[in-house]
Order: C-alpha cells, then structure tokens, then sequence
C-alpha cells in the first residue's frame, strides 16, 4: 500500500508540470516553434518510433521490423558506442588500477602522467580525435572510452588501497600466498569502489556520446537531436532529449541492479 | 628452553620509537608454555599484551631476544598459529562457510575433504542454520563463533586470541567463555589469550600473567588453581580477583599518570 502511494506521489509533480506546460501552449502565450505542446511533441515522438515502412515478411522478421523506426536505430547506434567505449576504457583501467594500488613502484610509475591527463575533460580530445580517427564511429568510441577510463581508475586505485589491513593479516595468518591473498582478498574488498568507478565511467560515457555524435558521426540520438534543430523541429528535439533521459536512467538502472546483486555481502548505507 | 615447553619466549625486547625516545613495549620478557596450556595476557591498555601476542603471531617480531615455538625460531605468520582478532576479521564477501573453508582452500585440501571438515566445524560451534549466510547479517557472538571455527580449520595446535569477546555482552560474552573451554579441552590446544578482564583471565586460565605499563614487563606469573567449572562467586575466585585487582590498579595509575603528564606536555 505504502509503495503505490510513494509511486503515486512520484507522479503529482510531472503531472503538474506537464498540465502547465499544455496550458502554457494551449493559452498561446508561448511561441509553438520555441516550445511546441506535450501533445505535438508526444506526437513526433512517436512518429521518430514507429517503423518508416509497412512490414514485409519477404524483409526480415517481425522483430527486425519493430526496430527499424528512426528513433530505435539511433538510440541502439548509440548504445552500441557507450557499450565498446565502455568496454575499452573499462578494460584498459582496470589492470593498471588494480597494479597501481597494489604496487607503489606502478603507481609511482604512473601516477604523475594520470594526475595531468585526468583533469582534461574528453570533450576536449574532440579535435585530436578527429584528426587521428576522421569521422564516424572510430572517434566517438574514443571519446567515450576516455569518459570511462578515469573514474573507473581512480575507484580501482582508492579501492585497492582502503582494503583493511586487518584482512591482509587474516590472510597471512592462514598462510595465503601473495597471488591468493591478491585474488580472493584485495580484489573481492576492492569491488564495491570499482562498481562504484564503473556506474560513475558508464555516466560519462553516456555524456560523451551525446556530444561526440553532435560532432563526429551521422546517426545516434546526439545527432539526431542537433540535425533536428537545423529544421526548428524542437518538437523532435524534445522528444530526442527525453529519449536521452530514459536510456540513461535505464542504463544507471541495470548498472546498480547489477551492482547491488553482485554486492549481496556488501553492508549497504542503510545499516551505516 | 624447557624440553615440554611449546611457545617459548626468551629475553624479548620490543622498541618503539615515539618521539626521538625508545618506549620499551616489552623489556626482557620471559614466557614459557607448555603444551596444552591455557595463558592469558592480562593488563591495562598499552601495557603491550598484545605486541606480545602479535610478536607470537610473528607479525612484528621483537627487536632481540627469541621466541620459539615446538622448538622453531617464529619469523613469519604461518598457520600452526592460528589467530582470533578483536574485531572478528571476518571477510564480508565470503558466507560462513566459505570463511572456514578459506584456510582449507589454502592449504590445498580436497573440496570433499574440505565440505567435512567445514560440516563439522558448523556443528561443533553450532552454526549450521548460518552457513549460507553473510557477517553482515550475524550477531556479534555469531561471528566471533565463525572466526573460531576459521581457525579451527587449520587444525593448528596453538590458538591465539586477542580480546576476542571484548566487544560482547556480558551473556554472550560468558556462553562464548564456556564454548571456548569445551572446544579446548576436548581438542587440547595450547591457547594464548589477551583481555584485560580479570574475571575473563580468572575463568578461563591455567595461567594468568599480569603485564606492567610502560616498559611491559611480566609483573605476575600467577597459576589458578581453581577446579572447572570454576563458580565466580566463590571465595577462592574472589581472593584472586582481588589479589589482581590491586596489582593491575598500579599500573592503571601509572597509565593514568603517564596519560596526564602526556596531555601537560601537549
């Protein structure tokens, strides 16, 4: 009973926004090119969903179909890149993390160059990208993989570091070798910080590709959203903007569903 | 060194340096044990109790002096000596069983081997409705019950524990008491024991070895002939408990004092 009244209560403020919204166009006191209605926009949006063609079995499968819509097309193109992207810097961070918190030779190794190289925003890698990697999919994924890489390094290094002590002395006492007290305790007590670093990464990720298709490729809901601008369609970018919005929450949504499964053990904030 | 003796320590210093000045944590100590024994370490706080039992441990050695056991220089942690800490140390990612069953794993037993041995442990401290489950999710005394059954799993013949029911409730604390005595004289360990509960070393130990503050030294050896299980109303057990008492409020007072003068330098 609680929940459905906690969900209800969840729904009052964007119904109330959205009522002042329609009655802001409905009234005509704004400008229908500026703000178009909830009501155009809903229209667009599900224009920008639904297949551009009638279905053809001859054409591939009912599925295949459902998908070929324009909105659908862009938002798995940009999907497609947050998840390599993801994957690269993820996948590149991840051992030199794990080695610099574990090694102060690594760290010292490494740390003076990631310190200088961490504060410059991936946007700002756009004209080098560019130039090393021309247009299309190549240079985005490279800007997305760099808006991974830091914060899932940064959380792997603190996470190494804070494992408790405590635990490292457990394991000498037991008699674990180096590689076993690496792998069955520093790496298990470091994972909470590199779920963490990795739902931080996988939200930048998810900036990153929204500006490097405005810049760099020719499909994807950043691109679809900066074309529809040149044609004052802001019903289309409206509704490009909170398809944005729910994948991204979707994405964050599976991430910490992810997180908190795999993290049974974990004592969570609500028990302090 | 005593031929019986199983953990014998010999002339052990242990200095620390605090600023710019030696502080003796442990000056010429001289313990032996014999096998099968029960000792505890009893003292204030800082009176280096536990530097003793982690010098055993061998995890900081002493700066001179030996420490022996069944014979063998200690120079490194090693599983014939099992240890329990104060704050359980229990990993959080591994359910009960799988904490048991970690020192097995090492070890490079067998995985049935192991699922017995771990079977039998839970049985033994009473935790087979648990073992599926996570620390979080137990009791102070139920965890404490899993890091002794952890290292009971190393079949190690000395057992090392640092206050490890400091932090119980009393019930708990004493229910945990009288377990740990069945678990050693039905599996004849030598254990070695830190608290600084007079009522706790008194119920438990064959021995009871009072420390002094600052240099830790060995102030009383002191045997407790009381029969099991001992009755802390009696008066035997009261007589000792007042002979401790007033040796271990001296050097609390001088604790006190050194706290004192300490803050004055400050």
């Amino acid at each position: 009973m609680k929940r459905y009244r906690h969900a209800a209560s969840g729904i009052l403020v964007p119904l109330a926004a959205l009522a002042f919204w329609q009655l802001l166009s409905t009234m005509g006191w704004v400008n229908a090119t500026i703000l178009p209605s909830p009501m155009q926009v809903l229209t667009k949006w599900w224009a920008y969903l639904r297949p551009l063609e009638a279905f053809d079995p001859t054409q591939g499968s009912y599925l295949k179909w459902c998908f070929s819509g324009e909105l659908p097309q862009d938002a798995m193109g940009s999907l497609y890149r947050v998840l390599v992207g993801f994957a690269i810097g993820t996948g590149l961070a991840l051992p030199l993390g794990l080695g610099m918190g574990y090694s102060k030779v690594v760290n010292a190794l490494f740390n003076p160059l990631i310190q200088v190289l961490r504060p410059i925003p991936p946007i700002a890698y756009i004209p080098l990208s560019i130039l090393w990697f021309g247009l299309g999919n190549p240079p985005a994924i490279f800007l997305i993989s760099i808006g991974a890489f830091f914060p899932v390094l940064m959380n792997t290094v603190t996470g190494v570091q804070n494992v408790d002590s405590i635990y490292l002395r457990v394991g000498r006492n037991l008699g674990a070798s180096r590689f076993t007290q690496f792998k069955r305790i520093i790496l298990p007590a470091a994972t909470p910080y590199i779920f963490t670093g990795a739902r931080i990464g996988m939200g930048t990720a998810f900036i990153v590709v929204i500006v490097s298709e405005m810049i760099a490729v020719n499909n994807g809901l950043g691109y679809r959203i900066l074309e529809a601008r040149e044609y004052l369609w802001s019903d289309k970018i409206i509704a490009g903007m909170f398809t944005i919005g729910l994948l991204g929450l979707g994405i964050d949504t599976v991430m910490s569903r992810l997180s908190s499964r795999m993290l049974r053990w974990h004592r969570g904030l609500e028990q302090g | 060194m005593s031929m019986d003796s199983h953990i014998s320590v010999q002339g052990v210093h242990k200095v620390f340096q605090s600023g710019g000045q030696d502080v003796y944590a442990l000056k010429a100590i001289d313990l032996e044990i014999v096998r099968g024994e029960f000792v505890c370490l009893l003292g204030p706080s800082g009176c280096g109790k536990s530097t003793l039992l982690n010098a055993v441990a061998g995890f900081s050695l002493p700066s001179s002096g030996h420490i022996h056991v069944d014979g063998t220089p200690v120079t490194a942690p090693g599983p014939d000596r099992g240890m329990v800490f104060q704050e359980y140390a229990l990993f959080p990612w591994m359910t009960v069983e799988q904490n048991i069953a970690f020192g097995l794993q090492i070890k490079g037993d067998a995985k049935a081997a192991i699922q017995a041995k771990v079977d039998s442990l839970l049985e033994l401290l009473h935790l087979q409705d648990f073992r599926k489950r996570y620390p979080k999710d137990l009791s102070g005394g139920m965890r404490q019950r899993v890091a002794i059954a952890r290292v009971l799993a190393l079949d190690s013949p000395i057992m090392l524990m640092d206050e490890p029911f400091g932090a119980l409730d009393a019930l708990t604390r004493r229910n945990l008491q009288d377990e740990l005595l069945r678990l050693w004289t039905e599996l004849k360990k030598t254990i070695l024991f830190v608290t600084h509960s007079i009522e706790e070393a008194l119920y438990l130990a064959d021995r009871t070895v009072v420390m002094t503050y600052r240099p830790g030294t060995i102030k009383r050896d002191l045997r407790v002939d009381l029969a099991r299980p001992r009755d802390v109303a009696s008066p035997g057990f009261n007589a000792l408990k007042k002979e401790l008492s007033l040796l271990l409020m001296e050097e609390q007072n001088r604790h006190e004092q050194d706290e004192f003068r300490g803050a004055a330098v400050d």
